[in-house]
């Protein structure tokens, strides 16, 4: 056993790194269900933003447009589920789940040509003077820019949800669809606007694992990490900076436990692999024991009958 | 009713009528089912068993009919694929992973008339083959460049879970590398899955953090050749398949599995009537595992020797895991000159002197 060889501060840049499509994924879903709508279909739509964004970073050569391919690609599938949900007034969990197997098949299709082409690059920022500064360069200032688009998500969702009248209405929607809509708030239309801004963010995600973090294109290579951002979810209580920490604790986890093998530290490997799940659920159930609750009219249906 | 080609242009000849020669040429048909623990697109295990598969129909033509679904998790999810598969009436079922073993066994005993092959297991029954490759002596060609090609002398392994397989496969590289780079070190991480892209790329990356500069991967994707390029200055092999995008580096060399020989053989025994139930291990020599090309990454003599140490391995002149080795332990193995038999090899479970960390149980 020799931790030595762990350098710490390659640890949190990497698991800055291993949060991040997790937490954009978790950001965008829980607006939706702030809005009162459960989306199960995460993993579909992160998996299509994921072969969406690799086509056309492949295909033009831009990350940039990647990524924007990713969120256009997550967002229009999403747009199937408002439809399903709130003209169709399906159910929420089998149009999820329903959303899910269509995505990863979707997926699969698209990224027929795809397979053992490497795309290009996403640069690394790097600012001469801080970049190079001792531990707090590489971690603050040397990340790829959607690390800090993650975190500004983060914050803007935060101030969004408390801080705009917009946010207000969103939460109302959410929390009684009838008042809302007894108040004269278009209902369906905000909640069509929360599944688009989840399914956007849900690509961005998919995008990140297969532009950055991997890269490359594999089928079904978001490998459940949709039904993570779901759990983490609910887990945060519904609060954007529990999902940044629920996300940052998974991925630190993750990329400890492979740290700590590498290392041949003497816990058995078992343990270390469950260890990012389990730690994940312990910390932020403890935090969830406050009076935290989920929005109240989380996957109903909601018909406008008069 | 079993008919055979001729029988049938007899049956036709004679006009015995279009509806029985309908009949007929649907019980001529073999059904050949495929179960896949990956995407068909994997670039790795998966792949490699699908083009056997694409080479069973073009083969046989129109006399044989496969089927296959891909991505099945190992476990009960398995026992209702391959169950699935017979119902709708295959004649043989291959299934192509290590966890499928069980389920196999299970599902083999509900139907005996449908033949069963069952790829890197060791259990069987009547109506149940085992198959595998000794993928091993490929991973001595690949610690013989690993060792020689390492300045850090930190070699990097990632392994998917603890089976015998596996660990035959840390310890041929190893022992290899050890042998031409006495310092060498192995830095072993188990990801406890076959094919998931993400982690497979985090744990490369994280031991080229640890210093590794040679990754050997024993899992299904291409994902540590691509944190290997990304890293830059890394090399890697391909693994179960040539991975060849990733030429001439990361990508060094590979393990290519070629299962195409023995699926037509054995889809031909089924056709034949002669299939029986055996076990078979097959290696370099008679080319169900081959080494990809060694790109010029590799130093000219160093690909000379992993080349004249395959060629070895070919012939037969030379064992993989030849004594005097030890296990880990310090405890005697192989005495000088000896060779494992294929039992130990079947089932083995320890790592051999010098390697670091224990084995999950």
């Amino acid at each position: 056993m020799d931790l030595s060889s762990i350098d710490p501060v390659l640890l949190i840049a990497s698991l800055m790194v291993a949060a991040t499509a997790v937490m954009i994924a978790a950001i965008g879903e829980l607006i939706a269900e702030r809005a009162g709508v459960l989306n199960l279909g995460v993993e579909g739509m992160m998996i299509t933003g994921a072969i969406c964004g690799f086509a056309m970073a492949v295909q033009t050569g831009s990350p940039t447009i990647g990524f924007l391919a990713a969120a256009a690609g997550g967002a229009l599938l999403s747009l199937l589920f408002a439809f399903l949900t709130q003209v169709a007034l399906a159910n929420q969990v089998a149009s999820g789940l329903a959303l899910t197997l269509f995505g990863l098949g979707l997926s699969s299709l698209l990224g027929q040509d795809y397979q053992g082409i490497k795309p290009p690059s996403t640069p690394r920022i790097d600012i001469p003077v801080l970049t190079d500064l001792p531990a707090v360069g590489r971690i603050v200032f040397g990340h790829d820019l959607m690390v800090y688009f993650g975190l500004a998500l983060v914050a803007a969702t935060w101030a969004f949800l408390k801080y705009t009248r917009a946010g207000l209405v969103l939460r109302s929607v959410g929390e009684n669809h009838d008042a809302a809509h007894a108040l004269g708030y278009k209902v369906v239309r905000i909640r069509v606007m929360a599944i688009a801004f989840g399914g956007a963010c849900a690509g961005l995600g998919g995008a990140y694992i297969s532009l950055v973090r991997v890269p490359q294109w594999t089928e079904g290579m978001t490998a459940g990490i949709g039904w993570i951002a779901l759990a983490l979810v609910v887990f945060a209580s519904w609060k954007p900076w529990r999902v940044l920490l629920g996300a940052y604790l998974f991925g630190g986890v993750t990329v400890l436990q492979l740290n700590l093998q590498a290392a041949g530290i003497a816990i058995p490997v078992e343990y270390l692999s469950m260890s990012p799940y389990i730690i994940t659920i312990v910390v932020l159930v403890i935090m969830s024991a406050d009076k935290s609750r989920a929005p109240a009219s989380l996957g109903r249906i909601f018909h406008a009958t008069h | 009713m079993k008919l055979t080609k001729r029988a049938l242009m007899t049956g036709a000849a004679l006009a015995v009528g279009l509806a029985a020669t309908g009949v007929a040429a649907q019980d001529d048909v073999t059904k050949v089912g495929f179960v896949y623990v990956g995407p068909v697109g994997d670039g790795g295990w998966t792949y490699e068993h699908d083009q056997a598969r694409q080479k069973v129909e073009e083969h046989f033509g129109d006399k044989v009919e496969t089927v296959y679904v891909e991505s099945v998790p190992e476990g009960p999810d398995s026992e209702r694929v391959m169950t699935q598969m017979a119902l709708d009436g295959a004649d043989l079922i291959f299934t192509t992973s290590f966890g499928y073993m069980d389920p196999t066994i299970n599902v083999a005993k509900k139907f005996p008339d449908v033949k069963f092959e069952h790829a890197t297991g060791y259990k069987t029954a009547d109506n149940v083959s085992v198959y595998s490759a000794r993928f091993y002596e490929g991973r001595a060609v690949q610690g013989t460049i690993a060792g020689h090609m390492t300045e850090s002398n930190v070699i990097g392994y990632i392994g998917s879970y603890p089976i015998p397989e596996v660990i035959r496969g840390i310890n041929a590289a190893y022992i290899h590398a050890k042998k031409v780079n006495p310092d060498v070190e192995f830095k072993i991480v188990w990801a406890f899955t076959w094919i998931d892209p993400a982690k497979e790329a985090d744990a490369a990356k994280v031991l080229i953090e640890q210093g590794a500069d040679v990754i050997l991967q024993h899992t299904d994707s291409t994902a540590p050749l691509a944190a290997a390029q990304e890293a830059g200055g890394i090399i890697g092999f391909g693994q179960a398949s040539d991975m060849a995008e990733y030429k001439p580096s990361p990508r060094v060399s590979s393990i290519i599995d070629n299962w195409a020989p023995y699926y037509i053989d054995r889809v031909q025994a089924v056709m034949d009537g002669t299939w029986e139930s055996k076990n078979t291990w097959d290696g370099i020599a008679p080319g169900m595992v081959e080494i990809g090309e060694i790109t010029d990454a590799v130093p000219e003599e160093v690909k000379a020797e992993a080349l004249a140490l395959k060629e070895s391995i070919a012939s037969g002149e030379y064992h993989p895991f030849t004594g005097p080795l030890k296990k880990q332990d310090g405890s005697d193995w192989l005495a000088e000159g000896e060779t494992a038999d294929d039992g130990t090899l079947a089932g083995m479970n320890f790592y051999v002197e010098g390697i670091q960390g224990e084995i999950p149980q």
